[in-house]
């Protein structure tokens, strides 16, 4: 009963962490996204304070409360200020129809899920799904980055990837500390050379639509 | 005896329907208007509107045919049997083999058939742009209804409401994500075909926004009478509905002793509340969606149902 306690209360965090991914897919104003984004960091924070909770593993707690401080507050903050600054945060994107991404997306869930039953099926149920959910994290981030034209939507697409990942990670037992740290830190660096390079797009270009890069090398005419 | 006693149980949950269906659509305007700082309609309003409606004659366009007159009727009758069906304060009553979701799914879609139907009857402009949205908006949450359908029936092994209700009931469910998506997506699904606010607005007559007031505007008299009861009792049926899959508590079930019927009516009357003043709250802080978003809207529905349903095979394996 107690360990069917514990894998509930992980399979709804971990399943949260994919409907927060949806929900990123779904808004089409950066401000919205910018908050799901900070929405999904909080999720993840749950989910592996949970992790830590229940494999006893006490530099869980500090995975967690690096998610929880630079993904959730302080990248959120900074993306604010960006879209501020630049002026686009009443831009609306329109790359793909919503539903035809959201139908894609259901299929990347299924995908990962097929293929986590298939390639581990006399795993730890836990880890098992933990592995199918972040897998899914992982590859709608993949969805968001190539959907959208927007650079800074591009960006969040990204860092909800990388939040993928650190759930596949605190579901196999023995990562350790160090690894999780140096991905953290190379995700906050990755986050301020892309920022920096939004404002060199914008001064090129005039814009932080990709689609001017494009038409820049020649591609549309 | 043992025949008489059942149907007079199950009559007193169709007729508590009927009689509920007023007080609650009163009770959700009552809501809205003090959040909004008016004193609002009393509660019985509703009734008093039916009873006048009744009173009057009733005005026929000239080309209306018999279709335009037969759909009230129709409608009404639908709609009643289907919330009539759902388990409001026992499960297990005589007629509970045929409350079946897929049953009661047919029923409100046949309901919404000759409704638009009825607003094409005419052929004024009005009713064919409500009929046209009525029927887009349908297309899209009917089969959301049906996937989570599907999700319920995977995890209670029947898509019998009262199999359903006492599964829900028990303790061997847990926190599931599936069962979160699937309620998430059934309230998505019960707004849109309700007309509640973010698809449509109930209590505007502005051309460019409403969908079910647009196919009964040709309506007068006990013809319009009845098309408004409908969609009352369309509104307590998914309340209903909603409480009896995600908070069965109170439950009783048919053998029980006329006390545990009574703390079922209680119980069913605070849940009715409860959902009246949610969905009051949720229409004051929220805005109107444009017509064209609202594919999207309801959209996400079906996607949480098909969600929903997947991840409910990735946790088959305990």
């Amino acid at each position: 009963m107690r360990h069917d306690l514990f894998f509930d209360v992980a399979h709804l965090l971990a399943g949260g962490l994919v409907l927060m991914s949806f929900l990123m897919l779904y808004q089409d104003r950066l401000y919205a996204l910018i908050n799901v984004f900070a929405g999904h960091a909080i999720v993840l924070t749950l989910s592996v304070a949970w992790q830590a909770y229940v494999q006893d593993a006490p530099h869980l707690y500090v995975t967690a409360f690096i998610a929880l401080g630079f993904k959730a507050i302080i990248i959120p903050i900074a993306l604010h200020r960006i879209v501020e600054r630049l002026g686009i945060h009443r831009e609306i994107e329109t790359v793909l129809n919503i539903g035809l991404t959201m139908l894609g997306g259901i299929g990347l869930v299924a995908l990962s899920v097929v293929v986590m039953l298939r390639v581990a099926p006399g795993g730890d149920p836990l880890a098992r799904e933990d592995l199918a959910f972040a897998l899914s994290v992982v590859l709608l981030g993949l969805l968001m980055m190539v959907s959208r034209r927007n650079a800074v939507s591009q960006v969040i697409g990204f860092m909800s990837l990388e939040n993928g990942l650190i759930l596949a990670a605190t579901g196999a037992k023995g990562m350790p500390l160090v690894v999780e740290i140096s991905v953290a830190f190379s995700v906050l660096i990755a986050f301020i050379v892309i920022g920096i390079f939004l404002f060199r797009i914008r001064e090129r270009f005039d814009t932080v639509d990709i689609q001017a890069l494009d038409s820049f090398r020649g591609e549309i005419e | 005896m043992d025949l008489i006693q059942p149907l007079i149980v199950q009559g007193a949950q169709m007729f508590l329907a009927l009689a509920l269906a007023p007080a609650l659509i009163g009770f959700v305007r009552k809501v809205k208007a003090q959040l909004l700082r008016r004193r609002g309609p009393p509660i019985l309003q509703p009734y008093r509107d039916l009873i006048r409606l009744l009173r009057k004659d009733v005005v026929l366009a000239d080309n209306a045919s018999w279709l335009f007159r037969a759909a009230p009727y129709m409608v009404f009758a639908g709609t009643w049997v289907a919330a009539a069906l759902v388990p409001t304060f026992a499960s297990g009553l005589m007629f509970s083999w045929s409350a079946d979701l897929v049953a009661i799914i047919a029923l409100l879609g046949s309901a919404r058939f000759f409704l638009a139907l009825a607003g094409l009857d005419v052929g004024t402009s009005f009713g064919g742009i409500g009929s046209s949205r009525e029927v887009m908006i349908a297309s899209l949450a009917e089969p959301a209804l049906i996937v989570i359908v599907f999700t319920m029936a995977l995890l209670a092994g029947s898509t019998q409401l009262s199999t359903i209700a006492s599964f829900m009931a028990s303790n061997d469910v847990g926190i599931r994500i599936s069962l979160g998506m699937a309620l998430i997506a059934l309230l998505i699904v019960a707004l849109a075909e309700n007309a509640r606010i973010p698809v449509d607005n109930p209590a505007t007559h502005l051309e460019l926004t409403m969908v079910h007031e647009a196919m009964v505007l040709e309506y007068s008299g006990r013809h319009l009478a009845l098309m408004e009861f409908a969609a009352w009792l369309q509104l307590l049926l998914y309340l209903s509905l909603i409480g009896c899959m995600f908070a069965p508590w109170g439950l009783t079930t048919a053998s029980t002793n006329p006390g545990g019927y009574l703390v079922g009516l209680a119980a069913y009357i605070l849940k009715l509340i409860a959902g009246g003043m949610v969905l009051g709250l949720f229409e004051v802080v929220i805005a109107k969606m444009r017509v064209f978003r609202v594919p999207e809207f309801v959209g996400v529905a079906l996607m949480l149902a098909l969600l929903a349903t997947l991840l409910r095979y990735v946790s088959s394996s305990q």
